[in-house]
């Protein structure tokens, strides 16, 4: 890492600025002749702390909008500002930064690395970040503690239920103070027990000032955020705000 | 992340597939093994032909007579009976050669020896008492021929140590008399074993003296003439000096005013050694390039399984991007991993290489010269191999996207 490690990490946008702010953003890919344009020009503002979640059946462009989001992947138009930088002019290093220190991500497939123990599966953001050995464990075991999970933090992810290892994933994105928790299908692989746990994590996070975005097809899921956003066929169509807590205590109950 | 974590990660990573990662080592295995083999082999019989060499005496010059022409026919070297006692004689007078410390010259010829029921057939060499401080041979038993032995045309002999357990067994043989080619001669001493050299082998030989020798046992053009003058200089440095000293004198001796050609040739050990060097350099070169396809063949066998680790880590790859690792990151990270496979498979190959020259060396009775800077080299090589071949698909993954990774299933 270029960077100094032991600079202080912007969480917060300047005061009145959005957290994130997309300006008429879109996303072409060429497949082979055909140009297919995934995500129109959009724009969204979501503001620090906001609970979001983007709702779209397959096909609707919300993974798309989620890795422009997430700095994965880069818009064809527009301008996307991240906590008041402009990430669209960056470069693939700058990017990895970028997604480094302000953007925690968390999977639908969990993406933990099997052959390494929890804690260290969550110190893995902090070595590109280039955090000291003895600074990486304590911050990694406090993010498992976050999490409750500080007995598990020498199981390895098969030793894990997959509510837990979920979990781990979320101390993972966590462990970095980002700005942002994106989460994709983070419940798409869990039984309604974990759903409902992982869902009370986002929410008890959101309650403790973090900016989520969730990322979901299942309108049980949505219902845990304060604010859903719908796409169809690349298109924003609707935007509206939700009451938080019904929508947690019900995602608990219903079988997903 | 740090090169130490890298390290530790490419490590684990390796260790995570212990049979294919083995496999893999093998062929870096076999490869280092192989070269070190056969360069060790090389510079054992290099050694080895260099002790012979060195054996023949120290700071040696041989003089040998040119060819002749017959009929318009130039025989081989040292056709030519051009070398004379009298050469021998001037070349021991130190004012015109003060660089020469000792002259032995040499008549040599099959001949037979017999004692009572025992025959025995062997190169008889007649010269005169400079030859056991010349071509550096001790006696172990009795003396050697003395300078009155050689002016009074005494009936002694000294024999090689094979030579006299031919002929005495285990008996003491000094004192005895056997005779050699129908002339009794007394034998006064045993060399010590010498070894075999490219001038034959040393420990089956009698030495008489060159008066007797000529005279007596040969007879005919061995009357006067001389095969072989050995010079010894005084010192190392002496040695050229010495070499011109013989050539200025014998071109005198013979008349010869173009000293480009003289009708003797003088060669030195260094040019033996150089020639011997030269042969069995090619021939070790020639092998351990054969031994290093081996090495190209395992470096092919890193790229092949990093390809396929690459291939298979491509969520982890995504993963660790999206994590905010940097290509340049990702690519260090699987360039070391192929380098650890590498250092691995040449360690083991070291270990191998170092056990096998031991074996080999003792079934096959050679030296095999295992030399620490060889084993450091072949261990860089090792990991150079492995960086080598890790590059193509450390940037593979390097360039993978990050999306493209974590999609893939």
């Amino acid at each position: 890492m270029s960077s100094d490690p032991t600079a202080p990490i912007s969480t917060t946008p300047a005061v009145g600025e959005p957290l994130i702010q997309l300006e008429g953003t879109s996303k072409t890919y060429r497949s082979g002749e055909l140009q297919v344009t995934a995500l129109q020009p959009t724009t969204l503002r979501v503001d620090a702390g906001e609970f979001l979640a983007i709702m779209g059946p397959s096909g609707s462009g919300k993974s798309t909008l989620m890795n422009v989001l997430g700095c994965l992947d880069v818009a064809s138009s527009g301008t996307y500002r991240l906590a008041g930088s402009d990430v669209g002019s960056l470069s693939e290093e700058e990017l990895a930064e970028i997604r480094n220190r302000r953007i925690g991500f968390v999977f639908q497939q969990f993406n933990l690395l099997a052959s390494m123990p929890a804690w260290r599966n969550v110190e893995l953001p902090l070595c590109y970040a280039g955090v000291s050995r003895t600074e990486r464990r304590e911050r990694a075991l406090a993010a498992l503690e976050r999490v409750g999970l500080a007995d598990r933090s020498d199981h390895r992810p098969g030793e894990l239920s997959g509510g837990q290892q979920q979990r781990v994933a979320v101390a993972r994105a966590l462990v970095t103070e980002p700005a942002l928790l994106l989460a994709d299908e983070p419940t798409g692989n869990l039984d309604s027990t974990s759903t409902a746990d992982v869902l009370g994590l986002l929410a008890e996070l959101h309650d403790a000032g973090r900016t989520i975005v969730l990322i979901t097809h299942e309108d049980d899921v949505a219902a845990a955020a304060d604010r859903i956003v719908r796409l169809h066929d690349g298109t924003v169509v609707s935007d509206r705000s939700n009451a938080p807590r019904a929508g947690l205590h019900r995602a608990g109950k219903v079988p997903s | 992340m740090n090169w130490w974590e890298t390290v530790r990660t490419g490590y684990d990573a390796v260790r995570a597939h212990r049979l294919r990662s083995a496999l893999t080592m093998l062929g870096i295995l076999i490869g280092i093994a192989a070269v070190m083999l056969t360069v060790g082999l090389g510079l054992g019989a290099q050694a080895t032909i260099g002790a012979q060499i060195n054996s023949l005496g120290s700071n040696l010059l041989v003089v040998t007579p040119g060819s002749t022409t017959t009929n318009g026919v130039r025989g081989g070297q040292g056709s030519a009976a051009t070398l004379t006692m009298a050469d021998a004689t001037a070349l021991t007078d130190e004012q015109v050669a003060p660089d020469v410390a000792g002259v032995a010259p040499t008549v040599q010829r099959p001949g037979s020896l017999a004692v009572a029921g025992t025959n025995w057939t062997t190169s008889v060499v007649g010269t005169t008492e400079d030859w056991s401080q010349v071509r550096a041979r001790t006696v172990t038993n009795g003396r050697f021929l003395s300078a009155d032995d050689v002016s009074g045309k005494a009936a002694v002999v000294v024999l090689g140590s094979t030579t006299a357990a031919e002929l005495f067994g285990e008996e003491n043989a000094v004192g005895r008399t056997v005779t050699v080619s129908g002339v009794p001669m007394t034998v006064v001493g045993i060399l010590d074993p010498g070894g075999s050299s490219p001038l034959g082998d040393q420990d089956d030989q009698a030495v008489v003296p060159i008066s007797v020798a000529a005279e007596r046992i040969f007879g005919g053009t061995a009357r006067g003439t001389v095969q072989t003058i050995f010079v010894q200089a005084e010192s190392t440095e002496a040695l050229s000096a010495a070499h011109q000293e013989v050539s200025s004198l014998l071109l005198a001796m013979h008349r010869i005013t173009d000293p480009t050609a003289p009708d003797f040739t003088i060669t030195t050990q260094q040019s033996i050694l150089d020639i011997a060097n030269s042969i069995t350099g090619a021939l070790t070169a020639v092998l351990s390039g054969i031994a290093g396809i081996s090495l190209l063949v395992g470096g092919i066998g890193v790229m092949n399984i990093m390809l396929v680790s690459v291939t298979e880590r491509i969520r982890e790859i995504g993963l660790r991007k999206a994590l905010g690792a940097t290509p340049k990151v990702i690519r260090r990270q699987f360039l070391v991993e192929a380098a650890v496979l590498g250092l691995a498979g040449g360690i083991a190959g070291v270990v191998v290489g170092v056990a096998g020259s031991a074996a080999l060396s003792n079934a096959i009775g050679q030296p095999i010269v295992v030399s620490p800077s060889a084993t450091l080299m072949a261990l860089a090589v090792s990991i150079g191999i492995g960086l080598l071949f890790g590059v193509y698909p450390a940037s593979r993954a390097a360039r993978l996207a990050p999306i493209d990774a974590l999609r893939s299933e």
